[in-house]
C-alpha cells in the first residue's frame, strides 16, 4: 500500500509546488495592487479576500469581482493570474491522469489490491501458480468445494480469462512471475492460512523456484509441482516436494494399468473421476504389438512402460536427429499410410498418436483405422478446445495432460489417503479388484459418487470421538450406520483405515476405533453429508450406539425413567 | 554537490527564518508582526512539506511530520487573523494577536526540529 502511495506523492511533487507558487504569487499581487471601493477611496484587498478570490478564479468557477468592481490595474493582474492558474491546474491534472495510466504505477496498484484481498482471506487457501488448463481445472474444482485459492500467472491474457470466468468464490489473482519470491510473498506464502502451493506453470525452472521458495518458508506445507524433465523431477524430490507430476509418466502409468490390470484401472477411474466414463471394457483383448507415433517426452515414457510389461512396440518418429531411438523405429510422419504400413500397423493391436500436434494426431488415428479397423486407438490431445473433434473421431482413449495432472492433484488435496489406497491396491490381484468393483457399483447404485476421509478427533466427528474417549467400544460400522435406521447402514464403503503408520485395506466394520484413526470412505455423495451430521451429533450417535431414541432434556428424561420403572414393575408383578 | 539537496535545504531553512521573523517582536502588538511575513512563511512551509513527500526513509518521515505540524500551526494562525479582522465584532485585539503569534511560535519550534534533523542527516552523511 505504502509503496504506491509514496510513489504517487513523489511524482506529484512538482505539480503541487507549481500550484502553490502560482496561488501564492496571485494572492500577493492582489493584496499589493490598489483598488477603489464604492465611495472611490483607495482600498487594498486583504489576504482573506485574496485567497477567496483566487480560489474560485483558479478553478474557473468565477463569482465575479468582489467585494468592489476591480480597477484596470487589478484586471490586468487578474488576467495574468487566470491563465497562470488554469495552466497549472491543467498541468497537475494531466500529471495525475498520466500517473494513473503509467504501467508501473498500475502494476503497483494491482499488486497492492491483490495483497489486500489475500490479507482479507480468513479461511485456509491454496496458492495456484499458473492458470493454464490444469490450473483452471483445479481452481474450479476447489472453488466448487468451497476451498479458497489465490492465483498467480505471468500472462495478462490468461489473467483476463480468469477475470471472465465466473467462479462462485472470489479468487484473488495477480499477473506477475511467481518465480519471484516477493510475488509469492504478497500472495500469502508466509500466511498461516496458506495450506499449499501448486506450481503448475509451463516453465520447469519457474516451478522449481516456486517449490523451493515455498518449502523454505514452511517445510511442512504441501507443495505440488508439475515437472517435464527428469532432472527437474529429481531436483524437486531432493528438497521434499510432496507431489511431482509428470503428465506423460502419469499417462504411461495409467495406460499400463489399463493394459495389464483393467479392473484396478476401473476402480481408479471410478473414484478419481466419477463423472468420466470408463475408457475400455476389460474384456477387450489388449495383448499384442503397439505402434506409437512420436518418440519425444511422451514416447519415452511409454517406451519405459512397454518395456516394463514386456510388450512389443514400434515407434514412428519424424525427426531423424532424436537420439537413442529404440531399434526398429520407422522414420517419417505417421499421418501417411506408407509409414504406418512400414511400421506394420496391420498386425498391431493398438496405435498411440502422441505428437504435439492435434491435427496430426487425429490424422494418424483416422489413417491407421482405415488400414486396420480393429485397432485400439489412443490419442494425445494438446489443446483443450479440440475435445469435440477427438470425441467425434471416436478415439478409444484420449490423453489430455492438463486433465491428468488436475485429477491427480485434486485427489491428493481432497483426500490424501486416496494415494495410499491406490498404492496398496496395486499390490492386490485382479480378482480382488473385480470384487471391489462389484461392491462399489452395488453401493453407489448409479448415484453421484465421492470419496472422503474421516479422522477420529474432536474436529471431524465430535460425537464419535467423545464416545471413544468415554471408553465406549465404538466400532467402525458405527460411523456408517444410518442415523435414521441403524440396521440399514449408509451407502458407503470404508476403503482404508490408517492407524499410526499401519494401513489396512477394506477394514471390517467390527474394528474398534481409536483416537486419531483416519478412515477413507467412498460412497454416494449424499451419504457423506449424512455421515458427517451423524458423527457430530450426540443424539444421533447415542441412537446408533444403543439402537434407542433416548429422550433429550431433563423433563423428558425424567418422564422416560418413570415409564421405564413402571414397565419394570408390571413385568415383575406379572 | 546535489542541486536537489540545495533546493530542499533552502526551503526548509527559509521556512524557519521567515517563521522566526514573523514571531519576533512584542507578542500582543500587531505593529510588530507583518501579515506578508506570515503569508510567506505559510507558502514556504507548504512548499517545503510537498518537497518532503515520497521520502521513504525514517528521517524523511519525521521531517514530513514536523513540516505538517508547522503548516497546521501557521494555517490556524492565518485563519485566526482573517477571522479577527473580518468576523469577530471587536476586530483585532491584543489577546487575538498574542494567540496568533504564539501559534506561530509553535510552528517555529516544529521548523527548528526540521532544520536540526536536516543538519543531523548532513553530518552523519559526511562520516
Amino acid at each position: 500500500m505504502h509503496h504506491v502511495f509514496y510513489l504517487l506523492l513523489r511524482r506529484l511533487r512538482t505539480p503541487i509546488i507549481v500550484l502553490i507558487t502560482v496561488y501564492g504569487i496571485s494572492m500577493v499581487g492582489l493584496t499589493l495592487i490598489p483598488g477603489r471601493d464604492d465611495q472611490g477611496n483607495i482600498w487594498y484587498m486583504d489576504f482573506f479576500h485574496a485567497f477567496y478570490f483566487v480560489s474560485f478564479m483558479g478553478t474557473t468557477i468565477g463569482f465575479g469581482e468582489i467585494p468592489y468592481p476591480f480597477t484596470p490595474s487589478q484586471r490586468l493582474w487578474v488576467t495574468f493570474t487566470v491563465y497562470a492558474s488554469v495552466v497549472s491546474w491543467l498541468y497537475s491534472i494531466g500529471t495525475i491522469f498520466s500517473l494513473l495510466q503509467d504501467a508501473n504505477v498500475r502494476r503497483l496498484l494491482k499488486s497492492t489490491q491483490f495483497a489486500r484481498r489475500v490479507n482479507r482471506l480468513n479461511q485456509p487457501f491454496y496458492i495456484v501458480c499458473g492458470y493454464g488448463v490444469t490450473g483452471k481445472r483445479i481452481v474450479s474444482q476447489l472453488v466448487t468445494h468451497g476451498i479458497k485459492t489465490v492465483v498467480i500467472d505471468s500472462s495478462q491474457q490468461i489473467i483476463d480469462e480468469l477475470e471472465a470466468d465466473e467462479l462462485s468464490l472470489s479468487v484473488p489473482y495477480l499477473c506477475e512471475d511467481a518465480a519471484d519470491p516477493s510475488v509469492l510473498n504478497i500472495a500469502g506464502v508466509n500466511s498461516a492460512l496458506c495450506i499449499g502451493v501448486l506450481a503448475l506453470t509451463i516453465d520447469d525452472h519457474a516451478n522449481l523456484s516456486i517449490a523451493i521458495n515455498s518449502k523454505l518458508v514452511k517445510p511442512k506445507r504441501i507443495v505440488i509441482s508439475r515437472a517435464q524433465s527428469k532432472a527437474t523431477t529429481a531436483n524437486l524430490e531432493s528438497f521434499g516436494t510432496d507431489l511431482i507430476i509428470d503428465p506423460f509418466e502419469t499417462f504411461a502409468d495409467h495406460l499400463g494399468l489399463i493394459l495389464q490390470q483393467p479392473y484396478k484401472h476401473i476402480i481408479h477411474n471410478l473414484i478419481v473421476n466419477p463423472k468420466h466414463n470408463v475408457w475400455m471394457t476389460p474384456h477387450q483383448d489388449t495383448s499384442g504389438r503397439w505402434v506409437v507415433c512420436g518418440y519425444r517426452r511422451m514416447g519415452k515414457a511409454l517406451h519405459k512402460m512397454f518395456k516394463q510389461f514386456d510388450i512389443d512396440v514400434t515407434f514412428i518418429e519424424i525427426d531423424h536427429d532424436v537420439y537413442d531411438v529404440p531399434e526398429g523405429t520407422v522414420f517419417g510422419t505417421g499421418t501417411e499410410a506408407k509409414t504406418l504400413l512400414e511400421a506394420d500397423i496391420e498386425s498391431a493391436v493398438g496405435v498411440i498418436a502422441g505428437t504435439p500436434d492435434d491435427a496430426d494426431n487425429l490424422s494418424i488415428i483416422i489413417t491407421a483405422r482405415q488400414i486396420n479397423p480393429d485397432l485400439i486407438t489412443v490419442a494425445r490431445q494438446n489443446k483443450r478446445g479440440n475435445k469435440p473433434v477427438f470425441k467425434a473421431a471416436e478415439v478409444n482413449i484420449i490423453m489430455e495432460s492438463g486433465r491428468i495432472i488436475a485429477n491427480e492433484i485434486y485427489m491428493l488435496l481432497r483426500t490424501p489417503l486416496l494415494n495410499e489406497f491406490f498404492r496398496l491396491a496395486r499390490e492386490q490381484n485382479e480378482e480382488w479388484a473385480r470384487n471391489l468393483i462389484v461392491r462399489i457399483s452395488e453401493t453407489i447404485n448409479h448415484a453421484e459418487m465421492d470419496a472422503w476421509t474421516i479422522t477420529v478427533n474432536a474436529n471431524d466427528c465430535i460425537a464419535a470421538y467423545d464416545a471413544v474417549m468415554d471408553g465406549f467400544p465404538v466400532k467402525l460400522s458405527h460411523l456408517y450406520d444410518n442415523p435414521r435406521d441403524r440396521d440399514a447402514g449408509l451407502p458407503t464403503i470404508p476403503l482404508l483405515i490408517k492407524r499410526g503408520r499401519t494401513l489396512s485395506l477394506l477394514p471390517q466394520g467390527a474394528i474398534l476405533l481409536k483416537p486419531d484413526d483416519q478412515i477413507l470412505f467412498c460412497g454416494q455423495q449424499s451419504a457423506q453429508a449424512t455421515m458427517r451430521w451423524a458423527i457430530n451429533n450426540h443424539n444421533a450417535m447415542r441412537y446408533i450406539k444403543s439402537g434407542r431414541v433416548e429422550p433429550d432434556g431433563l423433563f423428558w428424561r425424567w418422564l422416560h425413567e418413570r415409564r421405564e420403572e413402571k414397565k419394570n414393575d408390571t413385568n415383575i408383578s406379572s | 554537490m546535489n542541486t536537489e539537496k540545495v533546493v530542499f535545504a533552502f526551503f526548509i531553512v527559509l521556512a524557519l527564518t521567515l517563521n522566526f521573523g514573523f514571531f519576533l517582536g512584542d507578542i500582543d502588538n500587531p505593529d510588530h508582526h507583518n501579515v506578508y511575513e506570515l503569508f510567506a512563511a505559510i507558502l514556504i512551509s507548504v512548499i517545503a512539506t510537498v518537497m518532503k513527500f515520497g521520502d521513504r526513509t525514517h528521517v524523511g518521515a519525521v521531517l514530513l511530520a514536523t513540516s505538517l505540524v508547522a503548516d497546521l500551526q501557521l494555517i490556524f494562525a492565518a485563519m485566526l487573523w482573517g477571522a479577527a479582522t473580518h468576523v469577530f465584532e471587536d476586530g483585532m485585539t491584543a489577546a487575538t494577536m498574542a494567540s496568533i503569534v504564539s501559534l506561530s511560535a509553535g510552528a517555529f519550534l516544529a521548523n527548528l526540529t526540521s532544520v536540526i534533523l536536516l543538519i543531523v542527516e548532513a553530518v552523519t552523511l559526511r562520516h
